[in-house]
């Protein structure tokens, strides 16, 4: 037996496709039969990899839910920065430069209020719930920004490893939330164009949060999406421990 | 050739990333600053460019459009690797750190929206 497991490690990003489009399979069936393609297939197959990270993260004990389970690791790199990047980067392809254009300003604007104002509640929340110092309340409320800016601000103002930890954590709730939650609110903010995307994208930062939301809602809307959302990450790792930062000291010194 | 297609996305993603990371050089923080968008942009004026010129044949665009279409099971395995069981068992603070930026940031939508529709007036105007 040991050598059929060999040969799927072996194999890796291989058995992540397979496996990949048999979870797909499976969601779109049961999106026809017990939603009547109500609920999308793509978003149940985004929710289902969500519980599959649990359970991998459960079974091993690991930080890369499913990919730490030695047989099926080519899910690190299927669904690692280089493939979403790249899958992302194509479906630019047709997009209209005009509206990317027309949006501008409001883009832009999404961006500042997006990750100003998730600083802001996020460090609120760690005011509230009992952290005085500088340092901690800036690396959670970076940690409300993105799982990415949360630590390089902690790395950057020198918090300890357990509030970096929690800002993680907030940045991946964030993303899971905003995955999930996406194709549910569309309807009611008008999510259902170019434009709203893009403001949606700078709003919510998360890359990989807005990406499969979006992708679960309408994936037409992807591309303009990432456009804004790309922006977010670096835009919170030059804010946070600056600016933000220095604005927190002054009340929290 | 299907991959000339790939190869331009390769190219501008490359490019794109480039861009990115001396960008975040500059400016003196560790992170990537808009790398994907940057080669969106590159893949939006390249395609642009060679239709104006009859380049750009459908071989080649299947070449891009394998990996649009890729796009979702790409990020169903994506999900898959993210650290939930931490996410879901680390508290309080992480948990409200995260749901309460996403609600009071959605509040803000409609008015952000406004500014948009502004600019349309103003290019018809």
């Amino acid at each position: 037996m040991d050598y059929i497991s060999t040969l799927l490690v072996k194999n890796g990003l291989i058995v992540a496709f397979l496996v990949t489009g048999i979870v797909m399979y499976l969601s779109d069936w049961l999106s026809k039969k017990l939603t009547n393609n109500k609920l999308p297939g793509s978003a149940i197959a985004i929710f289902s990899g969500l519980v599959l990270a649990y359970i991998g993260g459960s079974i091993t004990g690991g930080s890369k839910g499913i990919a730490d389970i030695e047989q099926l690791s080519g899910f690190g790199l299927m669904g690692g920065a280089m493939f979403r990047d790249f899958a992302i980067v194509s479906t630019a392809m047709g997009a209209s430069f005009a509206v990317i254009k027309k949006t501008g300003l409001a883009g832009i604007t999404s961006l500042f209020v997006g990750v100003i104002l998730s600083f802001l509640c996020g460090a609120a929340v760690a005011v509230g719930l009992g952290y005085n110092d500088a340092i901690s309340i800036t690396t959670i409320g970076a940690g409300a920004c993105t799982f990415v800016v949360g630590p390089v601000t902690g790395a950057a103002v020198g918090a300890s490893s357990d509030v970096v930890a929690i800002s993680i954590a907030a940045g991946v709730i964030k993303s899971i939330l905003v995955t999930i939650g996406t194709p549910f609110i569309a309807k009611y903010i008008g999510l259902n164009n170019p434009q709203a995307a893009m403001i949606y994208g700078g709003l919510m930062g998360t890359t990989s949060g807005t990406a499969a939301g979006l992708a679960a809602t309408d994936p037409k809307l992807v591309p303009y999406g990432a456009m804004t959302a790309t922006f977010y990450t670096g835009l919170g790792c030059l804010l946070c421990p600056s600016i933000l930062f220095v604005l927190v000291k002054i009340f929290f010194a | 050739m299907i991959i000339k297609g790939v190869a331009l996305l390769s190219g501008c993603f490359i490019l794109g990333q480039l861009i990115g990371e001396t960008l975040g050089r500059i400016l003196y923080i560790d992170a990537n600053v808009g790398g994907v968008g940057f080669a969106m942009i590159l893949l939006i004026f390249s395609q642009n460019y060679l239709e104006k010129r009859g380049l750009f044949n459908p071989e080649m665009e299947s070449g891009v459009m394998f990996w649009s279409k890729m796009y979702i099971p790409v990020i169903v395995a994506m999900s898959a690797i993210q650290n939930v069981k931490v996410a879901l068992s680390s508290g309080m603070v992480a948990l409200l750190a995260g749901i309460i930026p996403v609600a009071v940031c959605l509040a803000t939508m409609p008015f952000i929206s406004k500014l948009t529709k502004h600019n349309e007036e103003e290019l018809k105007l």
